[in-house]
């Protein structure tokens, strides 16, 4: 018998509680589903689902500070779960943004049976599937949602490139099934989620081969190993290269950077907005995680070797983004491009790399909370029983329901980044962390990206206030108290963070150190 | 220089803050009472601006008696990021005070103007709380303690000018005009962002005093960059070249829109810029350099293409651009001259706001048209739009002893002071520019008010209703008397921002230049009354290429068509090409009504894909291949 197998694992069971938390309710949701009548199912399932997200929320709040490893062999850590700053506040901010769309999974008041279909095996269109319509949606969705969000949780914490690949997996799994769940327009539903799957599975086999390449290169798939690897390998350096080009590619598909962007308009369109939301805010983040701990942590040795190329993704994703914003009279396909644009903001702080990480994860509170509450309140803007999604069917909206109007400009005005919104706030700071680690010339085109960007923003409040209402103008339908917090408290997070920033500044700043660098 | 130390505020001074709040709130009352208040909202509105006007002249009386007359008050921390802290912070001094008498005083005038500008339009109400947010901005803007608070004012004029211009959406040259006065003012803002984000940099601070006192340390090129995107930014949000073209497209808003905003206070927003940051722009003589022939190069342009126009707001506007360029010219020069500028900014902000709220009770008499050829005659008709009319012109052409005489006039002895080449070419620009701008000043008044009448057919002038003289006959007062007034004391006044003024000697004498100056006007004048005291043709005439040239706002329209709208056609065009490969078209399609698409749906599903995944491809072959080249290199 050798050493290792005698010396004992220890494992931190705390640091692992808030997933262990949401992945256990996770499975305890499907036995709901087995076992409790469907008409009771909703209540049950929402909350659970709720009392899941709270509960990880207060263990990572009773975790924090920690700096440590969750598995470790007689002492020695084991890096493949790492309790760090960073990690933490982005599981804490996972949560919390899932917490808010939850709810807006769970709104069933604006819409007949929910926006979620409720046999998804029925033929889209056919009589069957008509005859459904108004039956309450499916359930299933809660746990989904709560396995998606635990593999996020695992995404910003995973220490190692095997750890990363299976929360990669875990969490995107879940989320090729919600996008293809609307019960309205399905076919471009579902069509939306086959798209993303195909597209997300060819993105994970890049991370494989990336990961294999890493591993010639290094010896090892532990984060810390590769960036020591990168100054005293004696491997062939071809590997690393083509390991670090193929590992971006997977993790900049999920940031949605250009030019592996093109599933973000169709998915964003296609999908049920609540799910919408949930990508757009939790995602963002659990991407943005893994790309900062992985060139923070894993990649940081090689920074000459890729800092040109990761310069000319960010840059063509804020151009590009804000470009093709410019043009669409959709407003999800809207904030799908400005989603791409702001993942291009976002890429500056990587690039920044240490000096920017507090002020990335702040862009990634500001930006979650409103754009959550953009989509809950496209959800709420209807034409009978669909979403009006047209811009031009949002015309004179401030005629007829000024509150709503009134919401969406503040939202409006915090993505064009107008100070005394938590937009302005983050860009600054942001862009600011970007001077100061030299990127004069990408924050230079960021500015001018948000200047570009802010046309087609103040365009729908223009279009809000300023026009006529058609007078087939699509109903509001108030929102249960569902849909009604989360817009609430995304216009309250927008509001809070614009005037007051240092509130969270401060937060992310004693949190902005990663384990290992 | 000495460095710049704040004082505490006190007594009234201490209620700066007031100043922006009772305008806010205002509006606040104006957008959330609603309907309500379509009977009487808009006497809120000019209750609350007189009443900022008001709070105003007492505050600029407490200031008089201070020593240290840079009031700073803090309101709260807005971020405090490591070493970086920015505060909500107001600062009252000299130049921000002058300023708040000009935009609460003037912005009194035309709301009591407005009230019956607007009487018969079902937007009153909203439009009263624009204008009230849009006073608060302005005085955000001028107010502001730091760079950071400055920027807030900035981007706020900006949008309140986006939903005043294109107040009108369902003109669609008013939409359009919004849309490009909103495009220019965004390139205004990415100038000040960066050089925000430059002086955070430098300074770690943007705090006027933190930043002023530490300028001398500045290197060269960082002084050159922070001054070169801070120009650029006052030309954008001034209308200067090359950013001059949306503001006489800015004339589709309502009238008192274009009295307010763009041409007594949000365009001078860029001088007070450069104003503010003077001691940054006198750091660096190519920076002077390139605002003073910025300035000379307009001032012309404008009153080129003013030569040539016949819509009487588009006149105006032009006469506008032109103005600012004399303020431009004056700033640039630095020294004494920044207190020129300043006084010529707040003579113009009287006579160009009774110019235009004149042109709008003239429109009112004429069914809303704007064609001077189909004016005519009118003085006999409306004899105070006419006199105040007078008043307003005699002021802008310089005319003693009207208020653009003394404030002119100094800018072009001034221009003549600086040394060399330069001197000769921009002191000479300023007189042809005087020239010019009496010429065409001359031709708009004499076709609009005297010669044979050329009306169409439907219309019946009247004069306006004594709300809409009264402002008139207070601006004329203004035109006529403000200018001596101000010639003096307010240069004075102004010497603890900008230090001591010293006269400027050059080329020429001053009274040399007064007499060639008074020469040249009388000159212009004249010849445009020559020519068009007969009245003109109602269609212009078949001309010669400089007018035709003129006509067409010298090729800036062209220039942004070439440079601009045509490669951004095609960027848009392709991105348009390659998006509706996207799901949009699938879309579209079942929202035609077709339902049973799926076999196309399909088809077309198995294509997307691929392209998408080509898309990722190709993307990590040019990610691994620039990670190779390292190799290679």
């Amino acid at each position: 018998m050798n050493e290792t197998q005698t010396a004992t694992l220890q494992i931190d069971w705390g640091g692992l509680a808030p997933m262990i938390i949401v992945f256990a309710v996770a499975f305890v949701g499907l036995l709901v589903e087995a076992s409790v009548p469907k008409r009771r199912r909703l209540p049950v399932q929402l909350a659970l689902t709720v009392a899941a997200l709270i509960g990880a929320v207060v263990a990572v709040v009773l975790l924090q500070g920690a700096n440590t490893t969750a598995f470790s062999i007689g002492g020695t850590p084991i890096g493949s779960v790492i309790l760090d700053g960073p990690g933490l506040f982005m599981q804490g901010l996972i949560a919390v943004l899932a917490l808010v769309a939850v709810l807006l999974l769970a709104e069933h008041r604006t819409t007949a049976g929910g926006d979620f279909v409720s046999e998804a095996a029925v033929v889209a269109d056919s009589a069957a599937d008509v005859a459904q319509r108004r039956d309450p949606g499916a359930t299933e969705i809660f746990p989904l949602t709560l396995f998606a969000v635990g593999g996020m949780m695992m995404f910003v914490t995973a220490g190692d490139l095997l750890t990363m690949f299976v929360a990669l997996e875990m969490f995107s799994l879940p989320l090729y099934l919600l996008c293809g769940l609307a019960k309205r327009r399905r076919l471009i539903s579902q069509e939306a989620s086959l798209k993303y799957f195909l597209l997300g599975a060819f993105a994970s086999a890049f991370f494989v081969y990336g990961m294999a390449m890493l591993y010639g290169f290094a010896g090892t798939i532990d984060l810390v190993g590769i960036n020591q690897a990168g100054v005293s390998s004696g491997e062939p350096r071809m590997l690393l290269y083509i390991g670090v080009a193929m590992i971006s590619v997977a993790l900049l598909f999920k940031a949605a950077a250009v030019p592996f962007h093109m599933w973000t308009p169709d998915v964003y369109t296609g999908a049920p907005t609540p799910v919408t939301a949930l990508m757009a805010g939790c995602v963002k983040v659990a991407a943005f995680g893994g790309l900062l701990r992985v060139f923070n942590v894993g990649l940081s040795s090689s920074a000459w070797d890729w800092h040109t190329i990761l310069v000319i993704i960010a840059v063509a994703t804020m151009l590009g983004g804000a470009i093709f914003a410019v043009t669409q009279r959709n407003i999800k396909r809207l904030l799908a491009y400005s989603s791409i644009a702001n993942a291009g903001y976002l890429l500056v702080g990587v690039i920044a790399l240490g000096d920017a990480v507090g002020q990335t994860m702040f862009y990634l509170a500001a930006y979650g909370f409103t754009v959550i509450a953009a989509f809950a309140v496209v959800s709420l803007v209807r034409d009978g029983d669909e979403e009006a999604t047209h811009l031009s069917r949002w015309a004179g909206l401030g005629k007829s329901s000024p509150w709503t109007a009134v919401v969406f400009t503040v939202l409006m005005l915090a993505l064009a980044g107008i100070p005394f919104t938590s937009g302005f706030a983050a860009k600054f700071a942001l862009f600011g962390a970007g001077i100061e680690a030299g990127e004069v010339g990408l924050v230079v085109v960021g500015v001018i990206s948000s200047a570009i960007l802010a046309f087609p923003y103040l365009r729908v409040v223009v279009l809000l206030w300023l026009n006529e209402p058609a007078p087939d103008a699509p109903t509001v339908n108030l929102p249960s108290p569902m849909a009604g917090t989360v817009v609430a408290v995304g216009v309250a997070a927008t509001i809070l963070l614009g005037l007051f920033p240092g509130l969270l500044l401060s937060i992310v700043d004693g949190a902005s150190t990663f384990l290992g660098t | 220089m000495e460095a710049m130390t704040y004082a505490s505020a006190s007594g009234l001074l201490a209620w700066t803050w007031a100043l922006i709040a009772l305008p806010a709130a205002g509006a606040a009352v104006l957008l959330l009472a609603g309907r309500r208040a379509d009977k009487w909202g808009h006497w809120i509105g000019v209750a609350t601006i007189g009443a900022a006007f008001a709070l105003a002249l007492g505050s600029f009386a407490s200031l008089r008696g201070l020593e240290n007359k840079t009031i700073a008050t803090e309101l709260f921390t807005v971020m405090s990021v490591g070493e970086l802290r920015i505060d909500a912070s107001l600062l009252f001094d000299p130049l921000s005070a002058v300023f708040c008498l000009l935009i609460t005083g003037v912005g009194f005038l035309i709301h009591i103007y407005a009230v019956g500008y607007m009487a018969h339009d079902d937007g009153r109400r909203k439009f009263f709380a624009y204008f009230n947010l849009f006073v608060a901005a302005m005085l955000i803007l001028v107010l502001g303690g730091n760079y950071f608070m400055t920027f807030v004012g900035w981007e706020g004029v900006g949008l309140a000018s986006y939903l005043l211009i294109a107040f009108w959406q369902t003109k669609p040259a008013a939409a359009t005009a919004g849309k490009k006065a909103f495009l220019t003012n965004r390139v205004a803002d990415v100038g000040f962002l960066l050089a925000m984000f430059l002086m955070v940099g430098a300074f770690g601070s943007l705090d006027f005093a933190t930043v002023f006192n530490g300028a001398e340390g500045l290197s060269t090129g960082m002084s050159l960059a922070i001054g070169l995107l801070l120009l650029a930014a006052a030309c954008g949000k001034s209308g200067q070249w090359p950013f001059q073209t949306w503001l006489p497209d800015a004339m589709e808003g309502p009238t008192p829109v274009s009295a307010l905003i763009h041409a007594a206070t949000m365009v001078t927003a860029g001088v007070y810029l450069i104003a503010r940051s003077h001691i940054i722009f006198s750091l660096n003589a190519n920076v002077q350099t390139a605002v003073v022939m910025i300035g000379a190069l307009t001032l012309l342009f404008g009153a080129i293409v003013g030569c040539a126009k016949d819509d009487i707001k588009r006149v105006l506007a032009w006469s506008t651009v032109s103005q600012i360029g004399y303020m431009f010219l004056a700033v640039g020069l630095g020294g004494g001259a920044f207190a020129l500028g300043i006084i010529h900014l707040l003579a113009h902000g009287f006579f160009k706001a009774g110019l235009f709220l004149g042109s709008g009770s003239v429109m009112h008499a004429m069914n809303d048209q704007t064609d001077i050829r189909r004016f005519g005659g009118l003085w006999r008709v409306m004899p105070w739009t006419y006199a105040t009319f007078a008043a307003g012109w005699l002021a802008i052409i310089g005319m003693f002893p009207f208020s653009g005489y003394f404030t002119k006039d100094p800018i072009i002895a001034s221009a003549f002071a600086r040394e060399g080449w330069q001197g000769w070419a921009v002191g000479g620009a300023a007189l042809l520019g005087a020239a010019l701008t009496a010429f065409y000043m001359t031709r708009l008044f004499v076709l609009t008010f005297h010669g044979p009448k050329r009306w169409t057919d439907d219309v019946h002038p009247h004069e306006s209703p004594a709300i809409m003289t009264g402002p008139l006959v207070v601006l004329a007062l203004g035109s006529i008397g403000a200018g001596g007034l101000m010639a003096t004391s307010v240069v004075d006044w102004l010497t603890p921002v900008f230090g001591e003024a010293h006269e400027a000697h050059g080329h020429l004498t001053h009274a040399q230049v007064t007499i060639a100056t008074m020469a040249v006007v009388v000159l212009g004048a004249a010849l445009a009354v020559l020519l068009f005291r007969g009245g003109t043709d109602a269609v212009p005439r078949a001309a010669a290429w400089p007018v035709r040239l003129a006509r067409a706002d010298l090729g800036g329209e062209a220039v942004n068509r070439g440079l601009f709208e045509r490669p951004g056609r095609v960027a848009t065009g392709a991105a348009i090409a390659m998006d509706a490969r996207g799901v949009d078209g699938v879309v579209n399609g079942l929202s035609a009504g077709i339902g049973g698409t799926s076999r196309r749906l399909l088809t077309l599903q198995t294509g997307f894909v691929r392209s998408y995944a080509l898309s990722i491809l190709s993307g990590a072959v040019i990610v691994v291949a620039a990670l190779m080249v390292v190799v290679i290199q």
